[in-house]
């Protein structure tokens, strides 16, 4: 889809920014450009466009030269999200979304349409926002229209540079879950920069990280973490790589249905029972629409006490697209100890325990000290 | 002195009326010239690459502003004598305060559009905008409340100065001052000067409508939702 050959780039004063570069980005991939401040990870996704000129090589998306493009033509073909959104104050979110549909001269009810349907896309009301203006809005939000904004006119490829940067923790992390269940949904191929591991490990199907212009090592973020090409790599990806590791792990890889399932109108006598015969600590309650209602312990069973008057309701619980590195910290945080997976109507999936992301870390743990010996 | 001032105003209405006129008239067709002339160069001298001529122009037009008006005038006078245009009167004044004009209204175009926000403009470039598209949908109009208060500086400045012009026949309202400082006739000079303040002040109040008005919703400081 996009082919990068032998891509060069100096800048007027003399320095090298990208140093011959030739990479591969394949059809509905999400591929990371990482590495330390100039590194020239920035200036590779900005060549795509056209807005860094390349100073020799090519680019080719499609089979087509880049350069054969009318720079402007082949930038409202490629959707554009950075790190500072550079939202249009003077225009309304629905005319920020609809910015190249409205250079594309889309007829005005589908540039509106459009601009609902995308904002709905990135979670965010139409009727409540589609007329607001950017400084109406919170952070969180403007990145969330930037993200709309660039997929404005459905754009195969998304060229985004830390596009979730300027927001604080617990914000990226909502909008990166997000972004990957309508990546999941969209399919586009994406160059994405990001100098952050953490993301990038989350986020990318292949990661290319960049030293000095030069690109170190090019594979899927599992070979990235377990075998590092050198140090510089290594010392990047940094010492708690088994940790990381579980970032590539979703909760739907490893949950597991629940030993016991409690209704609320059974006789806590009779539960007590079957989770004696068990021997369960616990178990997860639902109502008649199977939808989780929270924990009941083996010790708060009794005779006398109707099951609803028991109930520990969960503080947090996780979904099946939550890394198993926010699962881990989810359970530290919860009395009971285990999490259970919800879909989206709050129905009960599975449950999570901690059994199940020692077995996991244990894996990693073990793939990575085979590979560190054959460096070695 | 005030009484004097009173009863002369109830008398000669009319003569006080149109030397605010012609007042009026000198500093609106001299500051539409300014805001036409100065948004045109401060657009212009704002391009990439122009920084150099920027400053020149820029120092230019506050040497220009340094210039005593009467001075100006005189200046003035002989150029356009050398082209046998009206060397005194109406012309001369309407192009000096023009000039004057220009230094507010250029400093503050050129400011306001090199201030725009480096990420919006890459963000436009980016989705395939072109040069003159990221001008005029975006530049401009984000810079459209510091022009406009440029415009609304020149014209506040030009009030006063215009008052000079009466000296080399252009009228207005420097007239009566100029005939009270002649004859020793306080009440003339009071009526002249209360008039260019008053002036001066419903054209400030006005001007901040204006500006209110042109600035674009979404970048209004009061009033706005939070």
């Amino acid at each position: 889809m996009i082919k990068l050959e032998h891509v060069t780039k100096i800048f007027p004063d003399g320095t090298r920014a990208v140093k011959d570069l030739t990479m591969e980005i394949g059809k509905g991939e999400f591929c990371i450009f990482l590495g330390p401040s100039g590194c020239g990870k920035t200036t590779s996704m900005k060549m795509i466009n056209r807005l860094a000129p390349l100073s020799s090589g090519k680019i080719y998306i499609d089979e087509v030269d880049i350069m054969k493009l009318n720079p402007n033509e082949l930038r409202r073909g490629i959707g554009y999200a950075i790190q500072n959104i550079g939202l249009f104050p003077h225009l309304t979110v629905a005319e920020n979304i609809a910015t190249v549909p409205i250079l594309k001269k889309w007829p005005k009810t589908k540039q509106r349409t459009r601009a609902e349907e995308l904002l709905e896309l990135v979670g965010m009301d139409p009727g409540t926002f589609l007329d607001r203006y950017p400084s109406e809005l919170s952070g969180g939000q403007q990145q969330r229209v930037g993200v709309a904004r660039c997929l404005g006119a459905d754009p195969p490829i998304l060229l985004m540079d830390e596009p979730f940067g300027a927001i604080d923790p617990i914000t990226r992390g909502k909008l990166q879950d997000e972004f990957l269940k309508i990546q999941a949904k969209i399919k586009k191929t994406i160059a994405f920069v990001t100098h952050d591991i953490n993301e990038a490990i989350k986020m990318g199907d292949k990661i290319a990280l960049l030293r000095e212009g030069e690109l170190v090592q090019f594979s899927d973020p599992a070979t990235l973490l377990n075998a590092p090409k050198d140090e510089f790599v290594r010392n990047f990806v940094g010492a708690d790589r088994s940790l990381k590791g579980l970032r590539l792990h979703r909760v739907r890889d490893i949950m597991q249905e629940s030993p016991q399932i409690v209704k609320l109108g059974e006789n806590p006598v009779e539960v007590k029972a079957c989770m004696e015969r068990d021997k369960l600590k616990w178990a997860m309650l639902v109502d008649d629409q199977n939808q989780f209602l929270g924990w009941v312990t083996y010790e708060d069973l009794r005779e006398d006490k109707p099951i609803r008057e028991i109930i520990q309701p969960a503080a947090v619980t996780a979904a099946p697209e939550t890394p198993l590195n926010e699962a881990l910290s989810m359970m530290l945080n919860s009395a009971i100890g285990n999490l259970a997976v919800l879909d989206e109507q709050k129905r009960l999936l599975g449950v999570l325990t901690f059994e199940n992301i020692r077995e996991v870390l244990g894996q990693a743990g073990s793939a990575q000290n085979g590979f560190g010996g054959k460096d070695r | 002195m005030w009484i004097q001032a009173w009863n002369y105003m109830i008398k000669h209405s009319d003569k006080i009326l149109n030397w605010t006129l012609q007042h009026l008239y000198i500093i609106v067709v001299a500051n539409a010239a300014a805001a036409v002339l100065g948004i045109l160069i401060g657009i212009f001298i704002s391009g990439k690459g122009r920084e150099r001529l920027a400053d020149t122009v820029i120092y230019l037009a506050s040497i220009m502003m340094t210039i005593p008006s009467l001075a100006l005038y005189g200046i003035l006078m002989g150029i356009l004598s050398a082209l046998t245009l009206p060397s005194i009167g109406f012309l001369p004044v309407v192009i000096a305060l023009t000039l004057y004009g220009l230094l507010p209204i250029v400093r503050n175009t050129y400011t306001a559009i090199r201030e725009v926000d480096p990420a919006i403009i890459e963000a436009g470039r980016g989705m395939g905008m072109s040069e003159l598209q990221i001008l005029i949908k975006v530049k401009i109009p984000l810079a459209v409340p510091v022009i406009m208060a440029g415009l609304r500086q020149a014209i506040v400045m030009n009030i006063g100065i215009a008052a000079i012009g009466s000296y080399i026949g252009a009228g207005g309202l420097g007239q009566p001052i100029f005939r009270g400082i002649a004859n020793y006739r306080v009440d003339l000079i009071l009526i002249g000067a209360v008039f260019v303040s008053l002036l001066a002040i419903i054209a400030d109040l006005l001007m901040g409508r204006v500006e209110w008005l042109t600035t674009p919703k979404g970048i209004r400081i009061r009033g706005r939702r939070t």
